[in-house]
């Protein structure tokens, strides 16, 4: 741990202690229900995964809050740069389980058509969830440019990025920072520094005291938040975009977490995650901290968490059901989206390997399996 | 002899470069305690210390970067890019760097080292765990480039690569990882760079693979067998610099070839080998050289092995320069 103290607002009792939160219990309620929502996915994808039935899924368990408390900072005409691990900003926005799902099972429905491997959601409605890339940190710069469009047209869009502690040292993060200070522009940088990347831990990605300072030297405020405190994100989150959209130019949010899951469903966290740091960050689980604030509002009891999470695994049940009935691409989705317009070449190809299924059968799948 | 999987003769190559060479040093993300994400490294950290196997920051640039400092001054360091796709914020690294140190110095700065990593489709992982990019490599005079498809070849190549003088990019195919096993012989020797492995003989059709095309050309030849065509299938194994005159050869006693490879069409090494025949040995040749490549386009998900060549169109295109 560093020495910076984030900033929370929760306590562990769930107490606020006079800080002025400002959400209406409508808000409040569509936080938690999307945090269970976001873990009801979670382990659904968990299970299709091991059943065999989804190659590969991304565990968000214990870095909901971050999420959902970014998400709810903005409006739905603010654009997200995502990374693989932030699905929980798409559903708080409105997204479909199902049109996720779509997407997990790569079939004929999934808005990237297939294309993609799973998590890697494109949305460009309810709100702009921009097409994620595997490369890490290459959408840091693309934010940036984004919001200069914006600001070139004068509009008041904030655009938030949203990368892991091991995206810091990325390319594309340095030179994404650098820009927006330069510009000033209406860039919100989301670190979710939730302890490894991968396997790797923090005192092995930085030699600095946390990620947040890293904004000092672009010009630009760098603030560290307890990321297992939903008030608290969306505050800090909160004050960088609105910053942002009054032309205040960009902030670095740190937001301290911790992944509970391994990486990736290829991932075996045991191999490196010692067992006390789970037991640390097990009794600091988001929800349960947010629920806790919520049953001192009085806006929650104790049923209602079986309740919702039951809800929330019935809708998610019911899209992963859907989507595995849904068919898979059609052959000829390889071949268009390149460009506007299919060049000649690929017309022959499409057409060679139409020719080729009709003479000598379907080529045929392999089993799917993801192993990373 | 050991009978290892690909992925155990990688690692089996590594234990014994850094037994042989206290200056052989390995790193990558996530390759020190973890073992690396397919456990190519798995052993090294505790067996050589966590200075000679180690993590880094996630920088393909820093890794390529200091790589080569380190091989200025005394090193040899075989460090690791957790995927091929991801090789990409090193490219100015390599390109600009590594593969012109000896050139632009007349001499007297080298970079000998190893960029190791896995590439290749076959493993449902979409446009960025699943590209093929030798062609963009194979354009770089000063760099070599190495493709094994065999546990005894991955080792020896590997020896040789870390030997030599030279940096070189080795490519391992990943979808053959764990599904091909083979004998390896024990402790040190080496498979020569820039020479060829005939995987089968015969004499009606010429086929050219590497990686995880190989098994795919031999299944297809298999199949063509049966029908009475009898193909002289040839690994090229180190794609950059080539060993024409072999290929030629290979060519020249067929006069019919194919050739096969994951990667895109346009400007990918098919081209290459097609260019070389028709300038060198037209003359020779009963057939147009056919190439089966993966399409000009993007690596789908879930339609991967539509895109990617299997047995079924090797096969096609064998009869078709056969029946030409
Ligand atoms: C340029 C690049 N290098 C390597 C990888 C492989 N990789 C995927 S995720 C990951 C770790 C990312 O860690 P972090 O940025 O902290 O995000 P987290 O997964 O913890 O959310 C790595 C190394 C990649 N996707 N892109």
């Amino acid at each position: 741990m560093t020495a910076t103290q984030p900033i929370s607002v929760i306590e562990e009792s769930g107490a606020i202690n006079g800080h002025a939160h400002g959400l209406s219990k409508q808000e409040l309620s569509h936080c938690y229900r999307t945090m269970l929502l976001v873990r009801a996915f979670d382990d659904t994808c968990l299970k299709l995964q091991r059943s065999g039935r989804i190659g590969f899924s991304i565990p968000n368990k214990g870095v909901e809050a971050c999420q959902v408390g970014a998400a709810s900072a903005l409006r739905k005409s603010d654009w997200i740069f995502p990374s693989y691990r932030d699905f929980g900003m798409a559903l708080y926005h409105g997204v479909k389980p199902l049109d996720m799902m779509h997407n997990m099972y790569g079939n004929a429905q999934d808005s990237a058509k297939g294309r993609q491997m799973p998590v890697h959601f494109s949305f460009d409605a309810p709100i702009h969830f921009v097409s994620i890339s595997s490369p890490i940190g290459t959408h840091i710069p693309q934010a940036v440019g984004a919001a200069y469009a914006a600001m070139m047209r004068k509009e008041d869009t904030v655009f938030l990025t949203s990368f892991g502690d091991g995206g810091t040292s990325s390319l594309g993060f340095h030179s994404g920072m650098n820009f927006a200070g330069v510009w000033k522009a209406p860039v919100v940088f989301l670190c979710q520094n939730n302890g490894y990347a991968i396997s790797c831990p923090t005192e092995e990605q930085t030699a600095s005291d946390g990620y947040a300072i890293k904004a000092k030297a672009y010009g630009m405020p760098g603030v560290v938040v307890d990321g297992n405190d939903l008030l608290a994100v969306r505050k800090v989150v909160g004050e960088a975009v609105e910053r942002a959209r009054k032309g205040g130019g960009p902030t670095l949010v740190e937001a301290r977490t911790f992944r509970m899951g391994g990486h990736s469903t290829s991932d075996d966290p045991t191999r490196y995650v010692p067992k006390e740091l789970v037991e640390y960050w097990a009794k600091r689980d988001p929800i349960e901290r947010f629920e806790r604030f919520l049953a001192q509002a009085g806006y929650w009891k104790k049923g209602d968490r079986d309740r919702l999470y039951d809800e929330c695994m019935q809708e998610v049940g019911a899209a992963a059901r859907a989507a595995e009935e849904t068919a898979r691409p059609a052959l000829e989705t390889v071949f268009t989206d390149v460009y506007a317009d299919m060049p000649a070449h690929l017309r022959r190809q499409g057409q060679a390997a139409f020719d080729l299924a009709a003479r000598k059968g379907d080529a045929s799948a392999g089993d799917g399996k993801f192993p990373l | 002899m050991a009978t290892l999987t690909l992925l155990q003769a990688v690692n089996d190559g590594l234990k014994t470069a850094m037994r042989r060479d206290p200056s052989v040093y390995v790193f990558g993300e996530d390759v020190g305690p973890k073992g690396g994400v397919f456990l190519a490294t798995e052993g090294l950290t505790k067996e050589f210390g966590k200075n000679r196997c180690f993590d880094t920051p996630l920088s393909e640039d820093g890794i390529v970067g200091a790589a080569i400092g380190m091989a200025l001054n005394g090193l040899k360091p075989v460090c690791e890019i957790q995927f091929q796709d991801f090789i990409f914020p090193a490219f100015d690294q390599i390109v600009s760097e590594a593969a012109k140190f000896r050139y632009r110095s007349g001499g007297q700065y080298t970079c000998p080292m190893v960029i190791r990593t896995p590439y290749g489709g076959g493993i449902r992982g979409g446009l960025y765990h699943s590209q093929s990019g030798e062609a963009y490599f194979c354009h770089t005079p000063g760099l070599k480039v190495v493709i094994p498809s065999t546990p005894h070849d991955a080792k020896g190549l590997l020896l040789a690569s870390i030997a030599d003088p030279d940096p070189v990019l080795f490519l391992e195919p990943k979808a053959l990882y764990r599904s091909v096993k083979g004998e390896v012989p024990e402790g040190d020797y080496s498979v020569p760079l820039s020479t060829l492995r005939t995987v089968r003989e015969g004499e009606r059709v010429t086929v050219f693979c590497y990686g995880a095309m190989v098994p795919q050309a031999v299944k297809a030849a298999e199949q063509a067998a049966a029908k009475g065509i009898e193909c002289l299938i040839v690994d090229l194994r180190t794609l950059y610099p080539l060993d024409e005159e072999g290929v030629l050869e290979a060519a020249k006693r067929t006069g019919r070839v194919v050739v096969v490879h994951e990667a895109p069409r346009f400007c990918g090494y098919g081209a290459e080998i097609s260019a070389m025949i028709a300038e060198n040995i037209i003359e020779y040749m009963e057939a147009p050289v056919a190439r089966v490549t993966g399409f000009d386009t993007p690596f789908p998900n879930t339609l991967e092995h539509h895109y990617m060549p299997d047995d079924r169109r090797i096969l096609d295109a064998i009869e078709h320069v056969h029946g030409f």
